[in-house]
């Protein structure tokens, strides 16, 4: 079996699994935030049941409409505030967590070989921890509160195998923009997507959490990559107990639908074009475009990484007249570390602003959103129409080093274009 | 759910995102009925207009892509969507309509076989679907009995709320 089934089988107390199967999979944990938390409260109570089945494993983050930008937003807060409170849940409180895929692995939160749902889509990201996670609706949320069970189809798993060594400045993100390009966006449509090869054993937990964030953006149930040594430097201290990693191995007659290999060596910064994730160019191949709006941030790139090296880019110089560039690191935790390092004063000193730890402009519900007619490069996940605010503004996907190159030069360039 | 209904047709292309059935700057409405006023602006502001009599909506391969939110469907529904079928869906979306009790079928060559404003015909026991306009049927794959019994009894939480009344 690959990791997928192997998890799946064990979540579901069978021997093995095979892709077509259904499975009945008990849930390790299970998250809902601001705006998909509220019509699963409501869910919960219609079903009656008082308390959910186990109150250490549900997790309430307040991470969207943050801090609340209108009475309806505050009104949502509340409702969650008092949920979490009466259930006696994990909450995290505006200014104490941040984007909920950032804060769930960070406060140990998810385990290798976990089954993990989320009410929201973009929770695939925790396949970086070698976990089977993946996004549902809020009234499945409530169902899971109630039993602690989900069915889940067991998915044929693509395997997606990469070599090379990345140029300076070639990220992840240009790895995963490239892959979806090749893909296409229904590309692993009901499937998991398994990352391997030595480029992602040499990744980063922060470039892993980039690639399973974004596996969705192909259709995939899931994203994972293999738990390591890197896996276990990041979790250790923040979980309880780290798990037999030999176990959540795919083995070597494990059994793929098919196999897809990427060389990064000669990868250049990619971008996604507007408006569909898979609509991505090398940015030599972009043209002439002009941004009013860059931003540097989400669940996909607002990692300390991402942000060292935006700033690396950005160091004493200045955000391009005409453009206003934001920074939202992916939680307190990133902030502080950010701040201590300095970057702040560096985005500050070059004309960006810096906001508190939040999703931000990137589902278009709160702080920097487009008017009719603008452009911006944001390092976030989606381009589709009206993502960011108006349905006639365009959204351009790209690595933080690109957006932060892309704000001084006030169009998109390559990082590779800015001088020392 | 009915098990049979008939409606006119509103065709949609490939991958129609969670972003145009309803944008981000909606999901602070809690009320179905105000979400539904919003349904599909992303891509034609007269939809809720023409949704109205009751529609059935066709669409090409990856319906529903995109975020996770289900006041995506619930717009859907509450607009006079009675159905949708399509090429394929986007799974958080097909599991999320169907927790709902919006009917989703998977249909393969139903987007090239149907035209904005056809009468189609859709038993959804017996998997068959009839373009009464042009005379075009299909047969699909019948989804799994546990699925079409969440449907019958009007989503996921009515079904549980059987089910654990039943222990």
């Amino acid at each position: 079996m690959n990791i997928t089934e192997k998890i799946l089988a064990k979540a579901s107390g069978k021997k093995a699994v095979h892709p077509g199967e259904i499975v009945d999979a008990n849930v390790d944990m299970v998250m809902v935030h601001d705006l998909t938390g509220p019509l699963a409260v409501e869910a919960f109570k219609k079903i009656g049941t008082p308390k959910v089945w186990d109150n250490k494993k549900v997790v309430v983050i307040l991470d969207h409409q943050v801090p609340a930008e209108s009475v309806k937003a505050a009104e949502l807060h509340k409702t969650m505030r008092q949920f979490a409170k009466d259930q006696n849940l994990t909450f995290y409180e505006v200014g104490r967590g941040g984007i909920c895929h950032q804060v769930m692995p960070e406060k140990g939160h998810v385990s290798p070989g976990n089954v993990v749902v989320g009410a929201d889509s973009h929770t695939c990201t925790y396949g970086a921890f070698g976990a089977f996670a993946t996004g549902i609706g809020s009234t499945e949320a409530a169902a899971v509160m109630a039993t602690g069970k989900i069915w889940f189809k067991v998915p044929p798993t693509i395997k997606i195998e990469v070599k090379g060594k990345f140029q300076k400045y070639v990220t992840p993100k240009d790895l995963i923009l490239n892959i979806i390009g090749t893909l296409s966006v229904d590309g692993a449509i009901y499937r998991a997507a398994e990352f391997t090869g030595p480029t992602v054993k040499a990744m980063s937990i922060a470039g892993r959490m980039t690639m399973c964030n974004m596996a969705v953006e192909m259709g995939a149930k899931n994203g994972i990559i293999a738990p390591d040594e890197t896996t276990e430097e990041f979790l250790a201290g923040r979980i309880p107990k780290m798990p037999d990693l030999k176990a959540l191995q795919s083995d070597p007659d494990a059994e793929y639908e098919r196999t897809v290999e990427f060389d990064v060596a000669k990868l250049e910064p990619q971008v996604a074009c507007p408006s569909s994730v898979d609509n991505v160019k090398p940015v030599s191949e972009v043209g002439n475009v002009p941004v009013e709006q860059a931003f540097i941030g989400s669940c996909t790139n607002g990692r300390l990484e991402d942000l060292r090296v935006a700033a690396q880019v950005m160091k004493g110089k200045k955000v391009k007249d005409g453009v206003r560039a934001l920074v939202i690191p992916a939680s307190q935790e990133v902030w502080k570390q950010a701040d201590q390092e300095g970057l702040m004063q560096i985005f500050t000193d070059a004309g960006a602003i810096v906001c508190g730890s939040a999703c931000g402009p990137c589902l278009g519900g709160h702080i920097g959103l487009l008017a009719a007619g603008e452009s911006c490069v944001s390092t976030s996940n989606r381009n589709f129409i009206g993502r960011m605010g108006s349905t006639q503004a365009n959204v351009y996907l790209a690595s933080p080093a690109t957006v932060a190159a892309s704000a001084i030069a006030g169009r998109i360039i390559s990082p590779w274009e800015v001088k020392a | 759910m009915e098990s049979k209904i008939k409606a006119k047709a509103i065709v949609f292309g490939n991958n129609i995102d969670t972003d145009v059935i309803l944008p981000g700057k909606y999901l602070i409405l809690v009320d179905p009925y105000d979400l539904a006023k919003h349904a599909l602006e992303g891509l034609d502001t007269q939809f809720v207009e023409k949704a109205k009599p009751g529609v059935i909506l066709v669409g090409g391969k990856n319906f529903g892509c995109g975020s996770s939110r289900e006041q995506a469907p619930l717009a859907l529904k509450y607009s006079g969507v009675r159905c949708v079928i399509a090429e394929s869906f986007a799974r958080i979306f097909f599991r999320n309509a169907i927790n709902i009790g919006l009917p989703v079928i998977e249909c393969k060559g139903i987007s090239s076989a149907v035209k904005t404003g056809d009468e189609l015909a859709v038993d959804f026991e017996a998997g068959k679907i009839e373009n009464l306009s042009n005379g075009k049927k299909f047969q699909v794959e019948k989804l799994p009995p546990f699925i079409m019994q969440i449907l019958a009894d009007g989503g996921l939480i009515e079904n549980l709320r059987r089910r654990i009344n039943k222990k």
